[in-house]
């Protein structure tokens, strides 16, 4: 890349010795500055940087929100209702850090079916997109110790229901729990480890979004077209994706303060105000929104497969629901990055798509009667698509002609170049 | 065979004890929906009805009820000047020590002081009712589904029981309870206050300004979040706009 990279020109004497020494200046004004970037991203390339921002949002509010809470059984609630009340913008902190962690599923949960669209997944970016399912990965279990936090009911029966998951492993699966919690409930051991936990992995994500950083700018970005762009089709990375990351960042915090400020409860279960009680199950137990489709997928193996009881199914099927994206890269055998050119994957791509909201919606509601049923079908239905859809649609589908570059003409296959 | 059967017996109401949560589907009613000065992007609260549902709290429910996150301080924000907050305070005793002799001892409340509840601990609360917890009402509104128009539904909603249905042993019917029986009794009548401001004191009316007070109760910066929330808007708003036409101009030569 840094061959394609205006050089750098530094006019300040201290400058120029800081460079000599510590080569940072230019290290930025390589990946934040010149960095040659595609000129025809759409806005769904705002949601990478968006991700980012918000990352820093919730390190910057947790950290002061952790100044302000007591991570003790007896304690936790009341220093939460402490927060709300008697802490000066202690209501903002909490409200902006609770919404920021769905607002970070939304931007990310978009990124990602961005990266399906438009095949950012495939050769060379295979890697780039397995770090970026980590990230999503210690997002979840960052999310989930989080809102075990305030320690209300939800929070203390979510942890329960989670953790008591790891019991469905054979043999060991009790030791396991029992470790898990510290000792043999969810109790101040466990809400402790959570704390620590929760504040640990999220500079946890820092270091592997450098990572996933690192391995983009290796090759770039890809792009709506889905094709490598020679030098003359890309852009500086500043001025123009700076200002449109900016201007992006501000419609975004439209969305996420009009939240903030209008409905802040909207999102969350009314019962996380009530304290947590080991001693009353409350009625329906359910995770916050963006684990709605994959509770839908730990619930919907009802039967035994085979040696398997049902309980071990369901996890499995919920684990393998993220770890099939890993193997995403291979599963599809399409050429073609863009679905743009790919007619009949478009459709199973909205299909899957429609697929995820149907999870979320049998997620959220009891598993009863015919919505047992159709959980089982969407997921079904999901694991088809990566694991039948895209290995065989691959290999069938006639892809529309895909231009050589951006400003080319689109020529039917075959057709000979015309010479100039 | 007798055996058997009584093993069949046990594992019936077993299994239906394990139902039990499916129970809770005897669906309550949804609550009504009213509308709430304090609702809405511009909405802020209706300071006398806060002040007359203090009142309702104060004279009624906290026989009760505690309020245990709100301080006498924040009575404040509900427009009592400071000696009123005073004197509302001293009305209350509370514990405190241990003095430099080591003893507890009882003094009149001060406005930093939290309110006191009307029991010492859970035990004691359940001894008083039956055996049934009043649940502390300081995020009530919060807490439950359907929010004010919930807690209102359920101040009005006791009733007759639909002939056939039989309520429990110091159960009330309540058609917007989940389950309907409620160990509440209707504790609101008509002219169970007497309102300062000549206001008339039917159930209905008692019954908003309660919800409203307790509205308050759990949300306390509810202004100040939407006042910050409008200025912060229109400020976004403007950036937003400013953002949109300097980035057009930067890409003018671009597309
Ligand atoms: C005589 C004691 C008593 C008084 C006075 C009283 N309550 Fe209650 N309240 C209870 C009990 C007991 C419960 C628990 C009911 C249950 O769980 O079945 C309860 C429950 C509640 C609930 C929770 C209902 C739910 O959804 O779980 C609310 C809200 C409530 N009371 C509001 C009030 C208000 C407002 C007042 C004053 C107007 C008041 N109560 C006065 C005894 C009382
Ligand atoms: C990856 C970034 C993060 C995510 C997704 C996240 C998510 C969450 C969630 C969902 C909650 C529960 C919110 C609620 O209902 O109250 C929470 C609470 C909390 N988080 Fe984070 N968090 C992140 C980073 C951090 C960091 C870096 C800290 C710093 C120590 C932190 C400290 C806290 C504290 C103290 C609470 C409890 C207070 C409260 O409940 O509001 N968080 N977090």
């Amino acid at each position: 890349m840094a061959s394609d990279v205006e050089p750098m020109v530094l006019k300040n004497p201290t400058l120029r010795w800081i460079e000599e020494r510590l080569p940072i200046l230019s290290f930025g004004y390589r990946h934040l500055v010149a960095y040659p970037t595609p000129r025809n991203l759409s806005y769904w390339w705002n949601f990478g940087s968006l991700a980012g921002m918000i990352l820093v949002i919730q390190i910057v509010t947790g950290v002061v929100l952790a100044m302000h809470y007591t991570p003790h059984v007896a304690h936790a609630f009341d220093s939460v209702e402490h927060i709300m009340r008697d802490v000066n913008w202690g209501w903002l902190l909490r409200y902006l850090h609770s919404n920021g962690a769905s607002m970070f599923f939304a931007v990310v949960y978009i990124h990602i079916f961005r990266g399906l669209y438009y095949g950012s997944y495939k050769a060379p970016r295979e890697l780039l997109w397995i770090i970026g399912v980590v990230i999503l990965f210690l997002m979840m279990m960052t999310a989930f110790m989080g809102y075990v936090l305030p320690w209300g009911q939800m929070s203390f029966w979510a942890a329960t229901v989670i953790t008591n998951l790891f019991s469905a492993v054979p043999l060991v699966g009790e030791s396991i729990v029992t470790w898990l919690w510290g000792g043999f409930s969810v109790d101040n051991p466990t809400l402790n480890r959570f704390f620590s936990l929760h504040y640990l992995l999220p500079f946890v994500i820092v270091g592997v979004v450098f990572l996933h950083l690192a391995a983009l700018h290796t090759h770039g970005s890809n792009n709506p077209v889905g094709i490598d762009l020679t030098k003359k089709d890309k852009i500086p990375f500043h001025p123009y994706y700076t200002v449109k990351d900016l201007f992006g960042f501000a419609v975004f915090l439209l969305v996420y303060l009009g939240l903030v400020f209008f409905a802040p409860d909207l999102l969350g279960h009314p019962d996380n105000y009530i304290p947590a009680n080991p001693l009353v199950t409350p009625a329906h137990i359910v995770p916050e929104w963006y684990f709605l489709p994959f509770y839908a997928i730990l619930r919907a193996i009802t039967f035994d497969i085979l040696f398997i009881p049902a309980k071990l199914g369901g996890v499995i099927a919920m684990i393998a629901s993220i770890a099939v994206l890993f193997f995403l890269p291979w599963l599809d055998t399409s050429k073609v990055r863009s679905a743009r050119y790919r007619p009949i994957y478009r459709i199973f791509f909205w299909i899957l798509v429609a697929d995820c909201f149907v999870l979320g919606y049998v997620g959220a509601n009891p598993p009863e009667g015919w919505l047992v049923t159709l959980g089982q079908i969407a997921t079904l239905w999901y694991f088809a698509h990566f694991l039948v859809v895209l290995p065989i649609l691959g290999k069938l589908e006639r892809p529309l002609p895909v231009p050589e570059s951006l400003s080319a003409p689109v020529l039917p296959r075959g057709a000979a170049v015309p010479a100039e | 065979m007798r055996r058997i059967l009584r093993l069949l017996g046990i594992a019936l109401v077993s299994a239906t004890a394990i139902a039990e949560p499916g129970r809770a589907a005897v669906e309550a009613e949804p609550p009504l929906r009213e509308t709430w000065p304090h609702q809405g992007i511009f909405g802020t609260w209706d300071r006398r009805a806060l002040q007359r549902g203090f009142q309702v709290y104060k004279e009624v429910c906290a026989a009760c009820h505690g309020v245990k996150y709100l301080a006498f301080r924040n009575l404040a924000d509900l427009g009592f000047s400071e000696e009123e907050v005073k004197a509302i305070a001293a009305q209350y005793t509370v514990r405190d020590g241990p003095d430099d002799r080591g003893e507890m001892f009882e003094r009149p409340a001060r406005p930093s002081d939290r309110m006191p509840g009307p029991y010492p601990n859970e035990q004691a609360a359940r001894a008083a009712n039956n055996g049934a917890l009043p649940p502390d009402l300081s995020l009530i509104v919060k807490a439950r589904k359907g929010g004010e128009n919930y807690i209102y539904s359920l101040l009005i909603g006791y009733e007759e029981p639909p002939s056939g249905v039989v309520v429990p042993e110091g159960m009330y019917y309540n058609k917007y309870f989940p389950g309907h029986f409620i160990a509440m009794p209707p504790i609101l009548q008509p002219d169970a206050v007497t309102y300062a401001d000549g206001t008339k004191a039917t159930v209905g009316q008692m019954a908003r300004d309660v919800t409203q007070f307790l509205a308050w109760v759990s949300d306390p910066k509810l202004e100040e979040r939407k006042g910050t929330g409008i200025t912060t808007m229109l400020f976004l708003i403007a950036l937003t706009g400013l953002l949109y036409a300097y980035k057009r101009r930067i890409w003018a030569d671009v597309h």
